[in-house]
């Protein structure tokens, strides 16, 4: 099993694979992508019940990601957990590809074909009741961005949850204040978003979501209460990793330049070399 | 010239803007993408941004709309025909309120993005909401005529635009009028029907056509409802077979419609050029578009068994 240091070391690993793929890709949701994968390695390197070859197991947890436009940073990391060799990440947008920009079940390792926004909890949620009446112990993990939030649907699907008392449900909302065209509270207000939660029937939590040792405690101790669904509010920057990508709007879905993919891969490449020292000093 | 049809959108959305201060625009999240961001910076006391929120959004236009306002309500056109399909059809259509719907990115023109974000059932859910009227152009000029059109129309209306980019092929004195298809080109073997971007790809087979011998009479039906069922018929009498294009499923578009028209007034061969009942795809837009079929060597296989089956 992993641990801090070396999940930490992933993370930087990814956030460098994410920006090649993009920079190849000539597409991708750049600065969304660096603000969940820490979420997705802590998700799929420590906490998830799924690998390439138990997909097929009935009682596989499952993981369904709403932003689905941040599809490069779990190509990245399905590609690192050997769901598909890592080659294939050069066919990403490709004509032909099954690697298109948004999750398809056609991929390895992916659940449920994502991206219109407001989807993934509502679908999360009817495959928690079924997990629930067949006695299953699988756990339904989903992520959300903020800026979907906006859509009802989630908030309907949560007076579901909490109807049925889903406690085998995990929400992970990305909490990085930024959408497409600028912070989440000018454009359609969230805050208090912990106690819209708290209101909502969920056992809520909040956690620094760049922080792979507090995300890894937060998503271990699940259900956080019996009898009610779980929700982690992890707290990101949008563009995490890059220090002109960091929240700052328009790289949404901006693709770097020559210039600034140099830039952005001299710091990528220095934070890999840094957690390199720090897992080999301590091993 | 070529321009992105949404920029043209978004630039008439700014002058109509300064002409009539009872217009408003609404959109969810994406006014970079709709290019609604114009219309913002020129007047942001009438620009709305729901947030990613489009059921809500349509509702609340139809708000404005009761309320005296024009509402242009801005997101792409999947979202707009099926994730806020619910309020159109109860909010908007049903009462018949004056808001006008832009769907942009349709057809596979958000190549990059995939299947989740393109959009090929939007005119059929659009056609068969009643008090609809449905408004598809195609270059430059005839785009901002239909957003003006479309402005100056009482009722409902449902706009698609593209993503891609369009070029100038008409001129200033370009016969637009919702509900009147515009022949473009005469002939006399088969008729060409196209619609929004696609009419360029009509015009182009038509030119191909001529070599092969074939005088191909082409359409530019910008209104697929109200359809102009007079011009179909007179298409279907004077060519005797038509072929439609269209960057929409094959069911319940510009095809669907053509049938439905000439079945009830002079049956003559119809074949469609249009998605085959599929889900799109990554890659370049010409790619893909070739891959459903959308290509001018496939629009000239289609007239040539067309005119093949008049006999």
């Amino acid at each position: 099993m992993l641990d801090a240091q070396q999940l930490s070391l992933k993370s930087a690993r990814y956030r460098r694979s994410i920006l090649r793929l993009i920079k190849r890709a000539g597409a991708g949701h750049t600065s969304g992508d660096l603000s969940c994968v820490d979420i997705l390695n802590v998700l799929y390197n420590r906490v998830l019940n799924v690998a390439p070859e138990t997909f097929a197991d009935p009682d596989r947890d499952r993981f369904i990601q709403s932003k689905g436009h941040s599809v490069e940073a779990l190509y990245v990391v399905l590609a690192d957990r050997g769901f598909f060799p890592e080659s294939e990440l050069e066919t990403v947008c490709r004509f032909g590809s099954h690697f298109v920009g948004h999750p398809t079940r056609k991929v390895p390792g992916i659940e449920q074909n994502t991206g219109a926004l407001g989807h993934g909890l509502p679908m999360s949620v009817g495959a928690a009741l079924a997990g629930k009446m067949d006695a299953r112990p699988f756990r339904v993990f989903t992520l959300l961005g903020d800026g979907e939030l906006a859509e009802g649907s989630n908030w309907e699907a949560s007076l579901t949850a909490a109807h049925y008392g889903l406690d085998n449900l995990v929400v992970i909302v990305d909490r990085n204040f930024l959408q497409i065209t600028g912070p989440t509270e000018d454009v359609c207000a969230l805050e208090p978003l912990e106690a819209k939660f708290r209101d909502f029937g969920y056992c809520v939590r909040t956690c620094d979501g760049h922080d792979v040792a507090a995300l890894v405690q937060a998503l271990e101790s699940v259900p956080f209460r019996e009898g009610r669904p779980s929700l982690l509010l992890a707290r990101t920057i949008k563009g995490k990793g890059v220090s002109f990508m960091e929240n700052d709007p328009s790289w949404h879905h901006g693709v770097p330049d020559e210039e600034q993919y140099a830039a952005a891969m001299r710091e990528l490449d220095a934070a890999v070399a840094e957690r390199e020292a720090e897992v080999a000093a301590d091993d | 010239m070529e321009k992105p049809q949404r920029l043209v959108f978004g630039e008439t959305l700014v002058e109509l803007g300064a002409e009539n201060d009872r217009i408003v625009v609404l959109d969810a999240d994406v006014s970079s993408s709709t290019q609604t961001l114009h219309f913002a910076a020129k007047y942001p006391e009438r620009f709305f941004n729901f947030g990613v929120a489009e059921a809500n959004m349509v509702s609340a236009a139809a708000g404005f709309a009761a309320t005296g306002y024009i509402p242009f309500v801005s997101t792409f056109a999947f979202l707009l025909s099926m994730r806020a399909g619910d309020p159109v059809r109860a909010h908007v259509a049903y009462p018949r309120l004056n808001v006008k719907l832009a769907g942009g990115y349709a057809g596979l023109s958000d190549f990059a993005d995939g299947a989740s974000h393109q959009s090929v059932e939007d005119l059929a859910v659009m056609r068969a909401i009643p008090h609809m009227t449905v408004v598809v152009p195609s270059d430059i000029t005839e785009t901002r005529m239909a957003v003006r059109a479309v402005a100056e129309h009482e009722g409902p209306v449902f706009l698609r635009l593209s993503r891609a980019e369009v070029t100038e092929d008409y001129g200033p004195d370009h016969p637009f009028e919702i509900g009147r298809g515009i022949v473009l080109r005469d002939g006399s073997d088969v008729t060409i029907v196209g619609t929004g971007p696609m009419v360029q790809m009509a015009m182009r087979a038509a030119d191909a056509l001529a070599e092969d011998g074939i005088a191909a009479r082409v359409v530019d039906m910008h209104t697929l409802k109200p359809l102009d069922d007079d011009l179909v018929a007179r298409c279907a009498g004077e060519t005797g077979a038509i072929v439609t294009v269209e960057e929409h499923n094959i069911y319940g578009g510009l095809g669907s419609a053509v049938c439905e028209s000439v079945c009830a007034s002079r049956p003559v061969p119809v074949l469609r050029c249009g998605i085959p009942d599929r889900f799109g795809e990554s890659g370049a837009l010409s790619e893909i578009l070739a891959r459903a079929g959308l290509s001018v060597e496939h629009v000239c296989e289609l007239a040539h068994r067309a005119v093949a089956a008049k006999n």
